[in-house]
């Protein structure tokens, strides 16, 4: 039996599909309850996504104020900035949770306990993630610097007075702060693959490198996918992590979208401008999202 | 088998396991040193003792700066016990709302057939489709206009939006694995749409509810925008507070990373408690993408 006859058989953990057919016609008293049930989130969804949103785009208008920004200096670093941090630290972050759920899956009790320690970062909240790695980073008298010189002698660097290494830093604390998130995800998938395809596949001498690209990753491709672009969405608007580790120093160059807008509504008071710089990456958060809205929908049963 | 291919696998074995050992090393290295980095601040007695000569490791270590944090006697951390409260209230009150608004609007589209269950997940989809950050400028003008400027409802309404659609796709995936016998068993008997919801929908759920309530408690605790955009100082939080620091160099930094220290406690103790029930659910959601 091969693989690919191996991964048709459908995986017995989700009963999917054991719905009743859907009915025709509600009960006029479900849908009146039905209405008041979901009404609450209606509600949140107009007020605080639907009107924000409009009202950012009403900001954000006047086409001056693009060229305005394709005229600042700091723009266009900043946009790749932003391209770095978010393309290198959410395939960094996601790859590398991918291989590590797998070291994780198996039963020993160190591993076990090593789990323990691993995710909790994710539990340390982002501003004490930022002043701890900020202070790490400080210069010669940061704990990294500090460490360097003692165990290999070497002079440290001042991270976060380099444009390249202070968006390194911010893309490392932000890969520090979110794999194990996202390790266990990637963990609770694997634990829902059947051990008999793993035990048939071996058989078919399918092991290591082999077994993870020919059966267990083509088992979880689609929650990577849908995975990684919720996480660069997510990502995209990460202001915490740069605002407090780089703080976009040198002279604003390690800034990344979300904290130049910040800078321009609130530091220099153009609150237009800072919505329009944001705002710019619309015409690539669009289609993400109809991407994410497929793939996210691939595997529903339909009824 | 053959003699000879049992050694090699053997010594495979064991370089196998020296890498596993390895790679735990560097997991744990990697996984403490910020929090090594944490506690080596806070527990140095005299400000300025570590930060400001470069040692690995404090000569006295001791816990005055723990105990000034909760006596309240730090610079920037005189009011720390409503600075915490604020921000557990935030915490709490964005947990409690996203686990009601979500879980309502769950029910009525899989359980009354209000719609198809894909315009709901669409529509959490769609949330995120503009980052938090990126409204916060329209953010500070509604909270204004709705007076919510300088009130802790005005950032937890922002929290509950961007938790709600993650509590919308967890509790849609999950559950689809309920057979839908259940609740047209429970309404032959009689049951009114509120009490499936209570006593059918909402036990059967509490898995999926806890993995909701751990990600609005860190979503909210994780907050630094919002809160410090939308409170003024003197309504202040901790996150606002930690992420000042760097505006005065007069701060104790000893106290601070006590403080951020103390801050890190209640997700842990949640997630302690509720742990089985997300490794559950974790597992059910995940094979349902």
């Amino acid at each position: 039996m091969s693989t690919e006859q191996l991964l048709a058989v459908p995986s017995p953990l989700p009963a999917r599909g054991a719905r009743s057919p859907r009915r025709g016609n509600l009960r006029r008293a479900d849908v009146i309850w039905g209405l008041a049930f979901v009404a609450p989130y209606a509600a949140v969804f107009l007020a605080f996504i639907v009107y924000p949103f409009g009202y950012a785009l009403w900001l954000a208008r006047e086409p001056s104020l693009y060229s305005e920004l394709i005229a600042d200096p700091l723009y266009l670093p900043v946009l790749l900035n932003t391209l770095l941090f978010v393309g290198i630290g959410v395939n960094v972050k996601m790859f590398l949770a991918l291989l590590l759920s797998g070291f994780f899956l198996r039963r020993r009790w160190w591993i076990r306990a090593l789990l323990a320690v691993f995710v909790v970062p994710w539990l340390i909240a982002a501003p004490q993630v930022g002043i701890s790695f900020h202070w790490m980073l400080i210069g010669e008298l940061g704990l990294i610097d500090r460490l360097l010189s003692e165990l290999f002698g070497i002079d440290g660097p001042l991270w976060l007075n380099d444009r390249a290494l202070a968006v390194g830093a911010n893309i490392v604390a932000y890969v520090w702060k979110w794999m194990p998130f996202w390790t266990v995800i990637f963990l609770a998938a694997r634990m829902t693959i059947p051990r008999d395809i793993y035990d048939a596949a071996s058989i078919d001498g399918a092991t290591g490198v082999r077994r993870f690209v020919h059966v267990t990753f083509p088992l979880m491709a689609n929650l990577y996918l849908v995975c990684t672009l919720l996480s660069t969405l997510w990502t995209l608007g990460d202001f915490t992590t740069v605002w407090l580790i780089s703080m976009g120093a040198p002279a604003g160059h390690s800034h990344v979208l979300a904290t130049l807008g910040y800078r321009y509504a609130f530091d220099t008071a153009r609150p237009s401008l800072g919505v329009a710089a944001v705002m710019s990456v619309l015409p690539i958060l669009i289609p993400m999202a109809i991407v994410l809205m497929r793939r996210f929908h691939v595997s529903e049963v339909r009824v | 088998m053959s003699g000879a291919v049992r050694p090699r696998n053997r010594a495979r074995r064991i370089l196998a396991e020296a890498g596993s050992a390895f790679l735990a090393l560097v997991l744990l290295i990697w996984s403490l040193l910020p929090i090594y980095n944490m506690f080596l601040i806070a527990l140095d007695p005299e400000e300025g003792e570590v930060e400001f000569t470069g040692n690995l490791w404090t000569p006295e270590p001791s816990l005055q700066s723990f105990v000034e944090v909760v006596t309240q006697d730090a610079r920037y951390l005189e009011t720390f016990w409503q600075q915490f409260g604020n921000s557990l209230i935030i915490g709490i009150a964005t947990t409690l709302l996203t686990l009601a608004i979500g879980s309502l609007a769950s029910f009525a589209v899989s359980h009354l057939r209000l719609a198809r269950g894909r315009l709901l997940t669409n529509t959490a989809l769609l949330s995120y489709a503009v980052p938090a950050s990126f409204l916060i400028v329209p953010y500070y003008r509604i909270a204004h206009a709705y007076g919510l400027a300088d009130n802790l409802w005005g950032v937890i309404a922002t929290q509950v939006t961007f938790a709600t659609p993650f509590a919308i796709l967890i509790l849609q995936l999950y559950g689809r694995l309920i057979p839908a016998q259940l609740d047209d068993a429970a309404r032959v008997d009689g049951a009114s749409p509120v009490q499936i919801y209570l006593r059918v929908y909402l036990p059967v759920m509490i898995p999926a509810l806890a993995v909701v309530a751990l990600y609005a408690l860190l979503l909210a605790w994780n907050d630094y925008l919002f809160q410090s955009v939308l409170l003024l100082p003197r309504n202040g939080t901790m996150a606002m507070v930690q992420g000042n620091l760097f505006a005065d160099t007069d701060a104790e930094w000893n106290a601070m990373m006590a403080a951020g220290i103390i801050y890190v406690l209640p997700p842990i103790v949640l997630l302690l408690a509720l742990r089985r029930h997300v490794a559950a659910s974790l597992a059910m959601v995940s094979a349902g993408v």
